[in-house]
């Protein structure tokens, strides 16, 4: 096994990049997992519960990028309360005290406070790299803070984001000396900026490639900073609106001509009709086109649009744009591999009604190298549920979500199991799975037959037995992430098969038949699991008894133990 | 094609298709051992768009064992609910033929179902809405009281709702939309006046809104690529692209040849030389229908709605398939350059 020196096999290692690839590396032998774990650069902590920051940093002593996941998913749709947890703190504390030399922090649902990100600011000379994904808890004073300290930033990335915006001067912090920007997001900032800050520091980037901007920039300002920055390759647009026929518009015209680089648009936050026009220069090459803030764009202007963009591979919209619509990116965008489809009912718009299955069918027919989908419709059938299975079979990520979630196949009145069975069986790289429409348990027992490669799955109102989630935990062998609401599953099948949690991240349940008893045999049981019970923002009573429902579950292994930050609410067996 | 006697038989190998029966109206039963071929051919919304057996031909032995005969007695919710002239079937709209693989069993690496297979007979259909309905009232506390008895029944009752929006009640959390999205601004809504609405809705009914049109003709100029002379249409005379479309082909057909006969020399008879002009909406002939509409943009005839059509086209063309790439990046595009020369 050890021909080599350990320099070599270092060396090797150094173009193993993938975690899933290094964790295999390092478990060969001794020797392997020593060197495996001396040069590891980058970690993901998919739970942040599941280790502690010091274990992480003693096996991986040359960390230079970390990425850590915080609350369920489930809290993305207001389900987890309030101050649960997912506190970043903790970690950067220890990270500062081993003097690690962090370079890059990606956070996704974490709990981020002003305090955190100065420690961070103040701590890591070479850092160069923030990303935020859907996390809270933090203000403009901490990314004044970034900005003032981190001299070699590279990334400063925020998604999302619930911020507290001071309507400070944060952009103002970065020391003219900062010439290191790549990309630069704030669209999620609620608040204005100094705009002539920007555009000073847009001009004293040279290697800025992404920009995206919040809804209070100007178009103006965007002529301005587009003029100083053509090498754009990613551009979020803040505020779209002007008049077609003003000066403003033809110079805007003319000064997007020349970013000749720029093969991604978002943002359009606030934009009216007939201002889209304005892009059509840059259409034809673009390969990612984010259109889902868009609110006012009717579904005329966004045939015209996409008509104009043969190459897109990457396409997020709203449903104004109609199945009619979708035919046309089937007959236009031949290269697609993601599509996500969004609801306009939400924001009150009064237009045309959705998307159904015809709209994904059009889709499936047209865009043969589809492999990512989220769809949200007024219906579906098990028939275009069929065809897309068997048009579409690259599929690695389908998640459909149907408005009125229990609602079954129009045309038959049948559940939609056929038509998830189809889907389950044709796409044999599966890995992300979300259900909706009314569904049996016999839609589970496909997806435990023949969904091998499923690792995260996402169950709403569906299933009529234990049996369901039996099926499912007892066939999906590569299962990670399984969460469900609303669905009749109750401890029989919680009990089932009690070591397969510690195969998998996580489990959540909520609105189920679990009782509190069997969440407690679990946790006695499983010391290696936490299990934690909370309601909506009232205290468990844990004398109760044992036979009461539970109204949310949330499990996961860990090495860590019990947590000691959780609040009240949240009653960890 | 005995699936009672295939019921007994454990593991299980489940069919997918049980209702192949009346998903496959062309063949004759019992063909359970002859090689038939996955294929698929669909065309989307009302139109011909390309269609084809671009089938993938599944061939590995274990899609053949996968898709062999199961024995779910989902026949008998077939035969209770689903008749050729019910179903999917019966439509205009060209769901097709399903034919799937014979029964290669093999040996399959399957998954031993030690539990039996839910029985999903009649009582599983008749009871799926009633269980809905009581699934909800007996979850989770305090949550959701959404599927009240009658929204469950309005779902079965009214199958063909599909062009109007449903307007569920509010679930926690339902639908899974982040809150960012949530609270986008409406501010844009707000200042955008709604598209003409009926587009969908009258989808159905193959009928313009009155407003727009009455009795007057909506005449539109329409020219041909290679012919000199252009013609009008009445586009209030047509209720869909295709007849438009045979239209156009009638109305140019004879110029079309008496063009070509011309150049060619005049030496054939008219009717020898008549082609019909096909292809016209999907890129599939040598000439293709466009227009340009109220905001002087130019667009491929179809693209939009029909009533979005009418209410917004100004002058029609018919261009060479083989001009089209070049169109769309002409107009606005060249008005541009000319500009930005001029600054």
């Amino acid at each position: 096994m050890n021909i080599f020196p350990d320099e070599v096999i270092e060396q090797i290692f150094g173009y193993v990049t993938s975690q899933r690839d290094r964790n295999a590396l390092s478990l060969v032998c001794k020797n392997w997992h020593k060197l495996e774990r001396c040069s590891r650069k980058s970690v993901l902590i998919g739970n942040c519960y599941s280790i502690s920051p010091e274990r992480v940093i003693e096996r991986f002593p040359e960390l230079k990028s970390l990425t850590l996941k915080g609350k369920p998913h489930f809290a993305d749709f207001n389900l987890v309360p309030h101050g649960w947890g997912g506190f970043v703190y903790p970690w950067i504390e220890a990270l500062a005290k081993t003097k690690v030399d962090l370079e890059k922090l990606k956070l996704k649902r974490m709990v981020v406070t002003d305090e955190g990100l100065e420690l961070l600011a103040r701590s890591f000379m070479n850092f160069k790299s923030l990303v935020l994904l859907s996390c809270e808890g933090f203000t403009t004073t901490g990314l004044a803070a970034i900005a003032a300290n981190c001299r070699f930033l590279r990334e400063l990335d925020l998604q999302e984001n619930e911020v507290d915006d001071h309507k400070g001067q944060w952009l103002s912090c970065f020391p003219d000396c900062c010439t290191s920007l790549v990309s630069l997001n704030f669209a999620c900032l609620k608040g204005e900026i100094n705009l002539g800050a920007l555009e000073r520091l847009v001009a004293r980037s040279p290697n800025l490639k992404s920009l995206r901007l919040n809804h209070t920039v100007p178009l103006s300002a965007l002529q301005r900073i587009l003029m100083q920055a053509p090498q754009l390759v990613d551009l979020g647009i803040g505020s779209f609106i002007h008049d077609p026929h003003s000066e403003v518009y033809t110079r805007l015209k003319n000064t997007i001509i020349k970013c000749k680089s720029m093969t991604s648009l978002s943002g359009f936050f606030e934009v009216l009709p007939g201002c889209l026009r304005a892009i059509y220069p840059v259409c034809m090459n673009l390969t990612a086109l984010n259109l889902s803030y868009a609110a006012g764009i009717h579904c005329r202007e966004l045939i015209k649009l996409i008509r104009r963009c043969g190459k897109l591979q990457r396409l997020w919209i709203m449903d104004c744009i109609g199945d009619y619509g979708l035919g046309v990116v089937a007959s236009t965008c031949k290269d697609l591999q993601e599509l996500r489809v969004f609801p306009s009912v939400l924001i009150g718009l009064n237009g045309p009604a959705g998307v159904s299955e015809k709209g994904l069918v059009a889709i499936s027919m047209g865009c043969t190298k589809l492999h990512s989908l989220l769809y949200f419709c007024q219906q579906m059938t098990n028939a275009a549920l069929i065809t897309v299975a068997k048009n579409c079979p690259n599929c690695i990520r389908f998640r459909l979500c149907i408005l009125d979630p229990t609602k079954p196949d129009p045309d038959t009145l049948q559940p939609l199991d056929e038509g998830f069975g189809a889907i389950v069986q044709s796409c044999k790289q599966l890995r992300r799975l979300s259900l909706s429409g009314q569904l049996t348990d016999r839609v589970f027992l496909y997806i435990g037959v023949y969904a091998e490669q499923l690792e995260m799955l996402s169950i709403a109102f569906a299933g009529q037995s234990d049996k369901g989630m039996m099926y499912v935990l007892n066939g999906c062998k590569k299962l990670r992430k399984l969460e469900i609401r609303d669905s009749p599953f109750g401890d029989p099948a919680l009990l089932t098969d009690m070591g397969k949690y510690e195969t998998m991240r996580s489990l959540w349940m909520s609105s189920c038949d679990v009782t509190i008893g069997a969440c407690k045999a679990l946790a006695e049981k499983m010391r290696r699991l936490n299990v934690e019970i909370f309601n909506e923002n009232e205290k468990v009573d844990c004398s109760v008894d044992g036979g009461q429902k539970v109204q949310k579950m949330y499990l996961y292994r860990t090495l860590a133990g019990r947590r000691n930050d959780a609040p009240e609410h949240v009653w960890i067996l | 094609m005995d699936e009672r006697s295939r019921n007994e038989v454990s593991p299980q190998l489940l069919d997918l298709i049980p209702n192949e029966r009346e998903w496959q109206m062309n063949r004759n039963e019992g063909k359970s051992s002859e090689e038939r071929k996955l294929e698929l051919r669909l065309g989307p919304p009302g139109e011909e768009w390309s269609l084809g057996g671009k089938m993938k031909n599944t061939n590995t032995e274990r899609e053949e064992s996968l898709l062999s005969l199961g024995c779910f007695p989902s026949s008998n919710m077939s035969h209770a609910i689903l008749s050729p002239n019910n179903g999917f079937q019966s439509k205009a709209s060209p769901w097709p033929n399903y034919h799937h693989q014979g029964n290669n069993k093999a040996s399959s690496p399957f998954l031993q179902l030690t539990s039996t297979p839910p029985v999903m007979g009649k009582e599983a259909s008749q009871n799926c809405c009633p269980k809905v309905v009581e699934l909800q009232n007996g979850g989770g506390g305090g949550d959701s009281k959404v599927f009240s008895p009658s929204s469950a029944n309005t779902a079965v009752s009214q199958p063909n709702t599909s062009q109007k929006r449903t307007a569920p009640a509010p679930v926690v959390g339902w639908p899974p939309i982040r809150s960012f999205r949530k609270n986008l601004a409406s501010s844009s809504a707000s200042k955008a006046p709604p598209e003409s609405q009926p587009e969908q809705h009258n989808k159905v009914a193959g009928k313009k809104p009155v407003d727009t049109y009455g009795n007057k003709g909506l005449f539109v100029k329409i020219n041909m690529d290679g012919v000199p002379i252009g013609r009008k249409v009445d586009l209030n005379a047509y209720d869909s692209y295709e007849s438009l479309s045979s239209a156009v082909d009638e109305l140019f057909r004879g110029l079309l040849a008496a063009q070509r006969d011309s150049s060619a020399g005049g030496v054939h008879s008219k009717q020898e030389e008549e082609k019909a002009i096909t292809g016209l909406l999907d890129g599939s002939g040598e000439y293709t229908l466009v227009y340009e509409d109220n905001e002087g943009d130019r667009m491929l005839v179809g693209d939009v709605p029909w009533h979005m059509f009418v209410s917004t086209v100004k002058r029609l063309r018919v261009l060479k398939s083989s001009e089209l790439s070049t169109f769309t990046l002409g107009g606005k595009q060249e008005k541009i350059s000319l500009d930005s020369a001029m600054k």
